[in-house]
């Protein structure tokens, strides 16, 4: 099979994919228990007025009719309006996922500048004191959940130094969300906010690329061409940097893709913690609260930004490695 | 199989009689093969000092939970006191272990309960959820991988389109889901990760599998005549085991991670006490600006030290299956 139609197939299974994982939250939200239209009708609305609401929001229709209409909506990135706050779903999106990929591109950024660097240094000193200890915490970094680094950090410098701020992406009476994102992303008060958030993640996601790396350069290490880079009398940090580690570099970057995806399907527990007002801790409100259009609409939205990074990775994969054959 | 097997009258004839006597020494046989495959590999597990601390750890926790009504001091879930309007939020009980006059080791929460019998009773929700989880993923896993691998074309398109299904799903939003339409319970907690963690296992294996059914030996055996189920159990699956101990080790600490992530986000099981639940008990009663370290520290260290534990004896078992990364 040759690379055009490895393309086509791929992308069509993106499709089904997305669709199955639609398919699949569409019942599932339906046969969550609990009244949804309770929150949103107030107990002194008359008989009247509740089954009117109760029929703009559809839900008296039978189930293939809302299943085909939710199918509609989906295509137009129409996810209805919220039970709660009555706002289009989409504006919700627009509003959090911004402020989760500001948090975890952070995180990444350095999580990744500082797994690289380790694990190419850990694989080329394979056997030293210094590979253990970086194994040691890179294998720490992952064992401990985030939330709870997050809960030690926010009560170390939050509550007894009182040098980073408990709560929230920005101070209340600075304005916030109104002077506009990128005023606020670039304010002294944000990067305050973000500073622990972002560190306890960057910790956490260090880990994965530390050990690729490793092992990717313990493969390439072992390859014939560094022994002619040896026998050409090439100092030894020009082969380490530019010949072992440029070629050990591959894997990292589609599991770098991959673990983008995840980290943005996983920032609902760190965004709990420190209330960080992103997507994750979005959905968790709207699924305890029983606001099926929010909650079904961040779960597509987390879903598919996995999806499509899965779909990036096995494609850059193919134009990285000239090796790779489609069968 | 067993049919196939006869009517064909293959090689394995004299070894694969189906007469009772000889399906005890046929089962005896397998037995054998997969508890020496097993063996060696301990050997090689225990050489290690990092992964023999692990399993002591783990040994450990297993024990602290079995006899947890004995080391515990007080029930996990009964007030020690009431306060006014039944609920107290500032009158907590310092830890006796910190100098404090009192009965309550760790002290007690702002609800009143002891955290010392709530960490105790939490080994039990760690390891039960770790160990059942991890159990069935692995089984499913494994079960499903080579299936997969074994028979390939449709079968083999069809397992693997589910799996990639399964990972387009974010774990913990998903579980999150599932829970909430199941119910917050310990056993839909499990439920929801099986549901969605045997999919890695089952990609690694089927992967082994494929390239395992290429092998000289299956060759043999497929044109001595053995049937599909006899070639899968008794000679792909010894032959994987490595692999599915080693993602059944790695299923243990996501599983107690995933759990204790789902109950601190207050999904978790009302009536059980978990290490998430506590420490999600701990932030709801700002334990952090009250400084009450000695409730919400020491649960998140036992979940540490249960999942390192884990991951250092799945990677020492990674390090035995390849030698490469050593």
């Amino acid at each position: 099979m040759g690379k055009a139609s490895f393309v086509v197939r791929r992308t069509l299974q993106l499709v089904v994919t997305l669709w199955a994982v639609g398919t699949v939250l569409f019942g599932l939200f339906r046969l969550m228990p609990g009244d949804p239209t309770s929150y949103v009708v107030s107990s002194q609305m008359t008989q009247e007025a509740r089954q009117q609401l109760i029929e703009s929001y559809g839900l008296n229709d039978p189930l293939h009719v809302q299943y085909i209409r939710f199918l509609e909506n989906l295509i137009q990135l129409n996810f209805g309006q919220s039970f709660h706050s009555n706002q289009p779903v989409t504006d919700i999106i627009a509003t959090y996922m911004p402020n989760t990929l500001v948090l975890m591109l952070t995180a990444f950024i350095v999580a990744y500048a500082l797994g690289i660097t380790l694990g190419v240094l850990s694989g080329w000193y394979r056997g030293s004191r210094f590979e253990k200890s970086t194994v040691i915490t890179a294998l720490t970094a992952r064992s401990v959940p985030t939330f709870y680094v997050g809960l030690i950090v926010l009560w170390i410098f939050g509550a007894e130094l009182g040098v980073i701020p408990m709560s929230g992406m920005t101070s209340l009476g600075t304005g916030g969300q109104s002077t506009g994102f990128l005023d606020m992303v670039l304010s002294v008060d944000f990067l305050k906010h973000l500073i622990a958030p972002a560190a306890v993640l960057g910790f956490y996601y260090m880990g994965y690329p530390l050990l690729i790396m490793r092992t990717s350069m313990l493969e390439v290490l072992s390859e014939d061409f560094i022994d002619v880079c040896r026998a050409k009398g090439l100092k030894e940090r020009t082969i380490m940097f530019k010949h072992a580690a440029r070629n050990a570099l591959l894997p990292i970057i589609t599991a770098a893709a991959i673990a983008l995806g995840y980290a943005v399907g996983g920032s609902v527990l760190i965004e709990t913690v420190f209330a960080w007002p992103g997507i994750g801790r979005e959905m968790v409100r709207a699924v305890l609260r029983r606001d099926f259009p929010v909650a079904q609409g961040t779960f597509i939205v987390l879903a598919s930004t996995i999806i499509f990074l899965n779909f990036v990775a096995d494609l850059a994969y193919g134009y990285l490695d000239p090796r790779v054959t489609y069968d | 199989m067993a049919q196939e097997e006869q009517s064909s009258r293959s090689i394995y004839t004299d070894l694969d009689d189906t007469s009772s006597e000889e399906e005890i020494d046929k089962w005896q046989r397998t037995f054998r093969l997969w508890r020496e495959t097993l063996q060696e590999h301990w050997g090689m597990l225990t050489d290690e000092l990092s992964v023999k601390l692990s399993m002591l750890t783990v040994a450990g926790f297993m024990l602290i939970a079995i006899f947890a009504p004995f080391i515990a001091t007080h029930q996990p879930l009964q007030r020690q006191y009431q306060g006014e309007a039944g609920i107290i939020i500032d009158k907590w009980v310092e830890p006796s272990l910190l100098g404090a006059d009192t009965q309550y080791l760790l002290g007690t929460t702002a609800e009143g309960f002891d955290i010392f019998s709530q960490l105790i009773y939490g080994t039990r929700a760690a390891l039960l959820v770790g160990l059942i989880a991890a159990f069935f993923t692995a089984g499913i896993g494994t079960l499903v991988g080579l299936v997969a691998g074994y028979y390939g074309g449709k079968v083999d398109d069809a397992l693997m389109r589910i799996v990639d299904f399964l990972y387009g799903m974010p774990l913990l939003p998903t579980v999150i889901v599932l829970v909430a339409v199941l119910g917050p319970d310990l056993w839909n907690i499990i439920l929801a990760l099986i549901i969605l963690q045997w999919r890695s296992t089952a990609r690694v294996i089927r992967s082994q599998s494929l390239s395992l059914r290429e092998r000289p030996f299956v060759k043999a055996a497929q044109v001595a005549g053995a049937g599909d189920w006899h070639i899968i159990s008794r000679h792909l699956a010894p032959n994987v085991l490595p692999m599915t101990f080693l993602y059944g080790s790695f299923g243990i600490a996501w599983a107690i991670l995933a759990e204790a992530g789902i109950s601190f986000i207050g999904l978790g099981d009302p009536n059980t006490v978990s290490w998430g639940t506590m420490l999600q008990a701990s932030r709801a009663y700002s334990a952090l600006s009250f400084g009450a370290w000695w409730w919400f520290v020491p649960p998140g260290l036992c979940i540490g030290l249960l999942v390192i534990s884990g991951f250092l004896i799945g990677r020492g078992y990674e390090e035995i299956t390849n030698p490469k990364i050593q």
